[in-house]
């Protein structure tokens, strides 16, 4: 009687191990499959590239296109913002870094004391658009009225302090849309516009440029500002006045310098790029790759004709 | 019998796997203690050097102004944070709990057969919608609601959040307080049916009061899963660093803010260490609902 359930046990032991051995058989014909693609890949080369989590879309878009390009060049992209990607660059780990902000005299040291000197490459622009919704009359806007509107000690707290009225906008106050207090686009936008003073509290916090646009898009009350790319046709873009007349943010205007707030966005090598990497710059300031960073939002470094 | 004994006493293979088993489920039965543990240390290491010496106590619980990475004047002010938790929270208790409390009356009391048990099924199916879809009804069905209805410049504010919140909460405490119900031995209903009572003075004067215990562990669950939401109150809330005064205000939560910011920080940092000090109190005010609320559970079992 009790040899029953001994042996079924017995048994359920034999079908489990079947199945271990089975498992076993398919994880060694992974591990061989792995072993003989990397084996036969032993001529690639390999692009390490980490930093600005701003250009990390555009980096990965070079990266996958640079496949066709070159298929025996691997490239490695990273994010983890600027900072890191200095970082690494320092450390030696990566050939290039990206960065949406120039680098520090602090950074420039620390690459010197190995010997090589850090190489700025400008790779493209972003361009900080202001978003109202459509319904908004304001066509342009200065930046001291966005300081005032967003800055700590700004006092524009109501469209009508404007000079405008928002039709549909009850009490005409401004619902102001900014970015986590960790964004590269509000460091930006805090540099540029608030001439680093902090930003007044009570701002709604959207976790993604794309988040921005859309409350922008469903209130009408709301200010919001975001990188170019992030644009679409149910949100308007006012002009931006800086003294020097009002410029609309395009990616036009973001390469000849007059939109006032556009920054350029970096790639830094340590010292001259040599081989892969050289071939790899070159190629992403063609307008083969210049192509590439216009179609994901940002201004190119010159303008091109893409098919 | 005497050859079976000998057979099980035999180091073979199923006694090999009859201690492999015992040992996993050994490690699976204290898997939690450990992890809760685990989890404990890692987020005091994290945050209780930075909590102990450059964090400024009074300023933390006291001060609105939450401003890490201010170039010029950081400070790690939680008033608001904490006020948005509460408020967000409050008014989701406000919304789950007649939802609840009344689902649960009518599943366990009322429903019979086939309603009780589609009923059921799909107040769990409820409790699996995942809290980013539930973000994002808040963020693009509700916003031009409330707009739309009750005039006000934004959608994204503490009613949103809180609709959604106890939306979310009440599937859960729903299913606990049936529970409760449930537990309430029948004898009382036919005691109380049986001196004359209509059926709602059952469920009122006896069920009910029967039930307490588990009811209010129910909403304390409620009140801990309120608390610790994060994408849909992230999503909902409006992110905005502000103590409302109307349900109309948008306000932003402590674990909204550890999602938002702790991604892109510096390993290490004051802020770093501000983000983890908002998680340590967290914890610790989530821990304390939930080991009160199951105190409360086992005060019914005692009696």
């Amino acid at each position: 009687m009790a040899a029953g359930p001994i042996d079924t046990l017995f048994r359920g032991t034999k079908t489990k191990k079947m199945k271990h051995g089975k498992i076993l058989a398919a994880v060694c014909c992974v591990a061989l499959l792995g072993c003989g693609g990397r084996d036969g890949s032993s001529s690639r080369s390999v692009i390490q590239n980490k930093g600005s989590d701003t250009l990390v879309n555009v980096a990965q878009a070079w990266a996958e296109n640079y496949q066709t390009v070159e298929p025996n060049v691997a490239i490695a992209v990273t994010g983890g913002g600027s900072g890191t990607g200095f970082a690494a660059l320092i450390n030696g780990t990566v050939d290039i870094a990206n960065a949406s902000r120039g680098i520090k005299d602090s950074e420039v040291a620390a690459i010197r004391e190995n010997g090589v000197e850090p190489i700025e490459h400008i790779v493209g622009f972003d361009a900080l658009a202001i978003f109202l919704h459509p319904d908004n009359p304001m066509d342009q806007i200065s930046i001291s009225q966005l300081a005032g509107i967003y800055g700590e000690n700004g006092e524009l707290e109501s469209w009508t302090d404007l000079g405008t009225t928002v039709p549909g906008c009850r009490n005409q106050e401004i619902v102001r849309v900014s970015r986590q207090n960790n964004s590269g686009t509000y460091a930006y936008f805090r540099e540029a516009v608030l001439d680093k003073a902090d930003f007044k509290l009570g701002s709604r916090d959207m976790h993604g440029s794309k988040d921005v646009v859309d409350l922008v898009e469903n209130t009408v009350c709301s200010i919001g500002y975001s990188g170019l790319a992030y644009a679409n046709e149910h949100v308007k873009m006012p002009c931006v006045e800086s003294g020097e007349g009002c410029v609309a943010p395009s990616s036009q205007t973001a390469i000849d310098g007059s939109y006032p707030i556009a920054r350029p966005l970096f790639m830094y090598t340590a010292g001259e790029p040599e081989g892969a990497t050289k071939d790899y710059l070159d190629w992403i300031l063609s307008d083969e790759g210049q192509c590439i960073i216009q179609e994901k939002g940002y201004a190119p470094v010159r303008a091109v004709t893409c098919g | 019998m005497a050859r079976s004994a000998e057979a099980i006493d035999e180091r073979n293979l199923a006694w090999y796997l009859d201690r492999a088993v015992r040992v996993f489920v050994f490690v699976g039965g204290i898997s939690a203690i450990v992890l809760i543990i685990g989890i404990f240390v890692f987020i005091t290491r994290e945050g209780l050097e930075f909590a102990t010496t450059t964090l400024n106590i009074k300023e933390f619980f006291t001060s609105p102004r939450w401003a890490p990475t201010s170039e010029t004047r950081p400070t790690y002010g939680a008033l608001a944070l904490i006020a948005g938790t509460v408020s967000v929270t409050g008014t989701a208790m406000i919304v789950a709990i007649p939802f609840s409390l009344g689902a649960a009356i009518y599943i366990a009391e009322f429903a019979t057969g086939k309603t009780r048990e589609v009923l059921k099924v799909l107040v769990e199916m409820l409790a699996a919608i995942p809290s980013v879809v539930w973000g994002f009804i808040g963020l693009s069905i509700m916003n031009g609601i409330i707009i739309q209805l009750f005039n006000v410049p934004i959608g994204l504010n503490v009613l949103n959040a809180g609709v959604i919140l106890g939306l979310m909460a009440a599937p859960i405490m729903t299913t606990i307080a049936e529970d409760a119900l449930k537990a309430v031995p029948d004898d009382y209903r036919q005691a109380a049916e049986a001196m004359g009572a209509t059926r709602w003075q059952v469920i009122f004067k006896v069920v009910l009061p029967a039930a307490r215990n588990g009811l209010v562990s129910a909403v304390l669950l409620g009140v801990g899963r309120g608390f610790g939401e994060t994408m849909a109150v992230l999503m909902a809330s409006g992110h905005s660093i502000n103590i409302p005064d109307s349900v109309f205000d948008s306000v932003r939560a402590l674990t909204a803010t550890i999602a938002a910011e702790l991604g892109e920080t510096a390993v290490g940092s004051d802020h770093y260490g501000a983000l983890f000090t908002l998680g340590i109190m967290l914890f610790v005010v989530t821990f304390i609902i939930n080991l009160t609320a199951d105190l409360v559970v086992r005060g019914i079992k005692k009696r």
